[in-house]
């Protein structure tokens, strides 16, 4: 879809705790040996945009060079009281909110300035139909950016790709899991063909 | 008219027209919406925001929020209807955003049901 050498910027976006950064650590590791970020079951793991610059993902003897740029999770509200159920005292709960709300403002930010194409990430055990996804998949689509829906979680018993793919019928959709590295040819295939 | 002051015991709906929001600058119409979720009022704008203006929107949002006074907010709008807003559409400078735009407090609105043709909420009080 791109001509010229210079290694495009690829957002990974998408709600939190869908598994952002499992998946960039994936990518990273299979193509690079390094990680991204530190992984958590608790929301807003990752609170700062973080880059990883030249992967070369390499398809049919081809080289596809991008940078991957996994991102906070985007959410409209954020209320330390949830953290609180994580075993956090009030204090760290309440550090953890205010980085989480700066994390999705450089989101947005990244998103409106900074990235050349989106790898849309939900969890496949959840509705899609929320008004984030609705919200974000508009604002990707006002700007043109390229973009791939990866229904990740498969390895759960309650996923539903189908879901997805109705939900969003005008992306292409994914399946996988980040986690158990199930489907990942196809994914990189897909990101080749998409962002290559 | 007189004018009525909202007291604890109900929950004050702004409903702003179309013609209202058409006028604003995109930061304006983000500050008109904030100023009043922020107040505890429900906000329904009448033809909805542009993805740029909702994408500021959760930006601004999210640099406002402080805790145990204001923890972000609930928006909810009809999902786009395909080929609504398509690539075409944009390149012939249709982009059609006018879709009814329910926000308010996030600890006070929440969403019940919602599909193409029907958004069912619950309102309380602060």
């Amino acid at each position: 879809m791109f001509s010229d050498a210079e290694p495009r910027r690829i957002g990974i976006y998408g709600p939190p705790n869908a598994g952002k950064t499992t998946l960039a650590n994936r990518i990273a590791r299979d193509w690079t040996g390094d990680a991204i970020g530190p992984e958590s079951h608790v929301p807003h793991e990752t609170r700062r945009a973080r880059r990883k610059e030249n992967v070369e993902i390499e398809r049919n003897g081809r080289k596809v060079t991008i940078d991957i740029v996994d991102t906070p999770g985007v959410t409209t509200k954020v209320d330390y009281k949830e953290f609180l159920e994580h075993d956090m005292e009030k204090d760290d709960a309440v550090r953890r909110s205010r980085e989480a709300t700066e994390g999705v403002a450089e989101a947005m930010h990244w998103l409106r300035e900074d990235v050349d194409g989106v790898v849309y990430v939900l969890d496949s055990t959840e509705d899609p139909f929320t008004q984030v996804n609705t919200m974000l998949i508009g604002i990707i689509e006002s700007q043109d950016l390229p973009v791939l829906i990866f229904a990740n979680k498969t390895d759960l018993e309650d996923a539903n790709v189908q879901r997805i793919s109705n939900a969003f019928p005008q992306h292409e959709t994914v399946p996988l899991s980040a986690l158990e590295g199930n489907n990942m040819d196809e994914v990189y295939d897909k990101i080749a063909e998409y962002f290559g | 008219m007189p004018e009525v002051t909202p007291g604890d015991d109900g929950v004050q709906i702004d409903l702003i027209s179309g013609a209202r929001m058409e006028g604003l600058a995109s930061m304006e119409k983000i500050r008109l919406i904030l100023d009043g979720v922020r107040d505890g009022n429900i906000v329904i704008l009448e033809e909805g925001l542009s993805p740029d203006e909702e994408s500021k929107l959760i930006e601004v949002t999210m640099t406002e929020i402080s805790p145990d006074e204001f923890n972000g907010i609930e928006i909810e709008t009809y999902p786009q209807s395909q080929g609504g807003q398509g690539f075409l559409g944009r390149l012939m400078g249709k982009e059609e955003t006018k879709k009814l735009t329910v926000i308010g407090p996030a600890n006070q609105i929440q969403t019940l049901h919602k599909d193409e043709n029907l958004i069912s909420a619950l309102v309380s009080r602060k």
